[in-house]
């Protein structure tokens, strides 16, 4: 039953009670009339990054609204930010289409928590399939508010009535109009939305479907666009931090002297916690530089090298994730069996802009400018940290200078807010690239077991699969097996308790380590078989999907079948992230003397549902590829006794220009279904589909990323 | 330790009283307001400092104030000439060659110190000139375009 009458009070909503900062009822005020709608999405759509996850309950009132003020201006308030991904430009889009006004008319507003309703984060490709539904849901809601209020006024049926650039029009009567800012002048209707609209049908789009330049590139292109670290507030202070040397590392001794005598230069300290602030930049870091500390080492025993071994003695339960069938009769009913271990060491995040905030505390408020992909839990630890109350505490987050997981732990945050405490002006910390490789959340170290067995016909016959610390994204069997079972060995949250660093979220959390494993091991199976790789997968999948992306590759690509090793060097792999399917071949040259491996070119595949922004998915996709060359070849954090030895471009190599493969990408034409997450799936297959051309170029199996030159010439010794 | 230094900065002159020993980068960001110069590494590893010194793009992170004395500086901000955006920051939005933006004025500033030597530059020469400015987000591919797009437009006339 459709409820539409719904006044905010009638929904236990207070508008003093708020889930971010400032009071609900002043913003509201400060807003003026016009329609606002508020959008309960959780009730819709079953939310991956649900609150009760991030340990906030849910709130009891909404978490995005939508603004059609007087003069017709559509604004969207999200707690969502904007890091390279494009929903600035794609969610404006969005609205356009479903209220049926001039892009123009559509603003956007993110990441501020004083203004912003809560949010849990932008990750997991969510902003466009769960977020976005939902605003757009918001915005069908506003429609039917308008539509019912010109039906009343103009005396015609909702159904007689048509929408075209925000006027309302009779189509029995093109005279008899009325537009949206007129409707709205001198209103102020509050709507909940708790029931999903209908919403517009896809034919009619006129937006949606379009490409679009990135709406934030003039700024960006100018210099003009204002990261955290841009910001520049009266009196403030340029804060270096005493770090330690290694993880485990405790203070012994220090000698401030030195220091104490710089001029411009102060030293605050908090027992342990020792700053060096200077309105120069360049004083605070000359200053930090002169500080002498001691420190005892409790030297951390696990490194690079053993990591894995390490992993695979930390938990030996695991829990069963997943069954179908029966293994044991699997591997009776098996003519050949399969049995591999694969591994991964720590990735780091590396956005160009490293970890930044600005603090200030002004009339008992503190402020805080931060490079975060989660204003909103940031919030929450401040109100924690700072013991203070949560509408004394705004966040507001400016463009992001990269993301990608990282940007999810706000250390850089609480230091500046305890600095601007501890000093009474306002403190800038931006972390040097060296405290950002220290300090990351990487990617987790990991190890994958697979066992698994075909029959004659070259059907799987059973897949056993054991993943440790790497959790289960991407570890979804795929191919039809009659017998299955999935165990993870410690979910990748518990993974801190094992790890010597922290862990988190790195671009598509852990599918590329699932997927890699099971694309190199169907890859294995198919060259054993004697089957072309392509026929193989094709053999043993019944998922519609994935069949039509590996089609649509292998046509875009002008595959030809031949049993690997060929001698030809292409690979193939496929796989899904955050509802999204992918399919990659990828044609490899490999230098058997250095080991060196170039990627010549690549087609991608990839059904997404509706695509809002077919330019803004390609350039994803082609980020995703570019990226995961990174992954592929070089990026693996290397350390030893609890320092890490990685700290900067030169000991950690990033994807060049250089190492661009030709690129195909074709995205599935998809309209009548649900859009998907884009920002992420196309990486997950780049580690298999090079593994598998390696093999096919050189019959040299990897079981193991980064595929460095030294490891590629040690499994073409070991063939 | 405080020295006078004189430069050109953006088309104008510049003075400034400062220890010239100072990171050219955080003297253009702090005291001179110029944030379009990004810092990414410190040690000349990225390029997301990048500016022109005398039309040679240069790494302000591993220069120092005094260094820059009686030269030319421009920064992404003294690109644009009269509102008009410069060929190759106009062939970066139109090439949509970025994502968060944060490599791109460090890219843009590359590029057109790239094409100031080499007006026509085949895709070898675009590559080997932007290798060692670095991208995350990985825009790489249509920041190629952009740099190509821009010489021929630079050439057309401009
Ligand atoms: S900050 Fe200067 S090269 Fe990276
Ligand atoms: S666009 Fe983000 S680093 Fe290049």
């Amino acid at each position: 039953m459709k409820k539409r009458q719904n006044k905010i009070s009638d929904t236990g909503f207070s508008p003093e009670s708020s889930s971010s900062g400032m009071k609900r009822r002043d913003f509201f005020k400060l807003l003026g009339g016009g329609i606002m709608i508020f959008v309960q999405p959780w009730k819709m759509i079953d939310l991956i990054d649900s609150p009760a996850e991030q340990g906030r309950s849910l709130p009891k009132d909404y978490n995005a609204f939508l603004h059609i003020a007087e003069d017709g201006t559509v604004t969207c308030y999200t707690g969502k930010i904007e890091m390279g991904q494009g929903i600035i430009t794609s969610l404006p889009v969005m609205m356009a289409d479903e209220l049926n006004v001039p892009l123009e008319k559509v603003k956007i507003i993110m990441g501020d928590t004083d203004l912003c309703p809560w949010d849990a984060g932008t990750y997991g490709s969510q902003s466009t399939q769960s977020f976005g539904q939902s605003m757009r849901a918001a915005a069908a809601e506003a429609k039917v508010v308008l539509l019912e209020q010109a039906s009343a006024q103009l005396g015609v049926p909702v159904s007689q009535l048509d929408v075209r650039n925000g006027i309302i029009t009779d189509t029995k009567d093109p005279k008899k109009a009325i537009s949206y800012s007129q409707l709205t002048k001198g209103k102020r209707i509050e709507k909940f939305l708790d029931v999903k609209p209908a919403m517009e049908d896809f034919t009619k789009f006129n937006y949606i479907g379009k490409s679009y330049k990135h709406s934030d590139a003039n700024l960006k292109v100018t210099g003009q666009a204002k990261y955290t670290g841009d910001h520049k507030l009266p009196g403030m202070l340029f804060a270096r931090i005493l770090r330690p040397p290694a993880y485990g590392a405790k203070l012994k001794s220090v000698d401030l002297s030195a220091v104490e005598k710089l001029p411009g230069v102060k030293v605050v300290r908090d027992s342990d916690f020792i700053a060096v602030v200077s309105e120069n930049r360049n004083k605070s870091d000359d200053a930090i530089s002169k500080v002498k500390a001691e420190f005892t080492i409790d030297e951390i025993k696990v490194n690079d090298r053993n990591i894995n071994e390490f992993l695979l003695r930390s938990d030996t339960t695991g829990n069963v994730v997943r069954t179908a069938g029966d293994i044991e009769t699997g591997r009776k009913n098996s003519d050949k069996i399969f049995e591999s271990v694969f591994y991964d060491g720590f990735l780091a995040h590396c956005p160009i802009e490293t970890h930044t905030a600005l603090a200030n505390i002004e009339n008992g408020k503190l402020t805080v400018w931060a490079s975060t992909q989660t204003p909103f839990p940031l919030q929450d630890r401040l109100v924690r940290e700072m013991a203070m109350s949560r509408e004394t505490v705004r966040v507001i987050t400016p463009f992001l200078g990269g993301g990608f997981g990282g940007k999810s732990a706000v250390e850089q945050a609480v230091e500046a807010a305890r600095l601007a405490k501890l000093t009474g002006k306002p403190v800038m910390v931006a972390w040097t690239r060296e405290e950002e490789f220290f300090y990351d959340t990487f990617h987790t170290a990991s190890v994958v077991r697979v066992n698994s067995g075909i029959d004659n016909s070259g059907k799987i016959t059973f897949w056993d699969y054991n993943v440790y610390y790497a959790g289960t994204r991407g570890a979804e069997t795929i191919y039809d097996v009659p017998n299955a079972k999935t165990i993870s060995f410690s979910k990748s949250r518990n993974a801190a308790a094992a790890h010597p660093f922290s862990t988190g979220p790195w671009r598509a959390p852990n599918a590329n380590t699932n997927t890699f494993a099971r694309e190199v091991q169907i890859d294995i199976m198919a060259s054993k078989a004697g089957i072309d790789a392509l026929e193989f997968r094709l053999k043993n999948l019944k998922d519609e999907k994935m069949i039509d992306c590996l089609k649509a590759v292998a046509d875009k690509f002008g595959y030809v079948p031949a049993k690997s090793p060929s001698g030809r060097g292409i690979g193939i792999a496929c796989g899904s992230d955050a509802g999204t399917w992918v399919a990659h071949i990828a044609e490899v040259k490999v230098d058997e003397t250095t080991g060196k491996v170039n990627v010549i070119r690549i087609a991608v595949a990839q059904d997404m549902g509706l695509c809002i922004n077919p330019e803004g998915a390609l350039i994803q996709m082609e980020g995703c590829i570019t990226m995961g060359l990174g992954y592929t070849f070089t990026e693996e954090v290397k350390f030893e006794g609890g320092n890490i030895l990685s700290k900067n471009f030169d000991t950690y190599q990033i994807p060049r220009f250089s190492w661009l493969p030709k690129m195909d990408c074709v995205i599935l034409d998809r309209k009548d279904k649900p859009p998907r997450g884009g920002g992420e799936p196309a990486i997950v297959a780049m580690g298999a589909v090079v593994a598998n051309a390696i093999f096919d170029a050189t019959g040299a199996r990897l079981y193991r990323y980064p595929m460095t030159p030294e490891r590629v010439i040690e499994a073409i010794k070991k063939k | 330790m405080e020295k006078k230094i004189s430069f050109v900065l953006n088309g104008k002159r510049t003075e400034l009283l400062i220890d010239p020993t100072e990171t050219l980068l955080w003297v253009l960001r702090n005291q001179l307001g110029l944030t379009g110069t990004k810092y990414g590494c410190g040690i000349g590893y990225c390029g997301a400092c990048t500016v022109l010194i005398d039309n040679e793009p240069v790494r302000s992170c591993s220069l120092s104030a005094g260094e820059v004395a009686d030269k030319k500086v421009i920064t992404i901000e003294g690109l644009a000439k009269n509102g008009k955006l410069h060929p190759v920051q106009k062939a970066f939005a139109e090439n949509d060659a970025l994502q968060c933006g944060f490599c791109t004025p460090g890219m843009i500033m590359n590029a057109v110190g790239l094409l100031n030597k080499k007006p026509s530059p085949t895709n070898d020469e675009i590559i080997s000139g932007m290798e060692d400015n670095l991208c995350r987000c990985a825009a790489h591919k249509r920041i190629i375009q952009a740099v190509h797009d821009a010489a021929i437009e630079m050439k057309g006339g401009k």
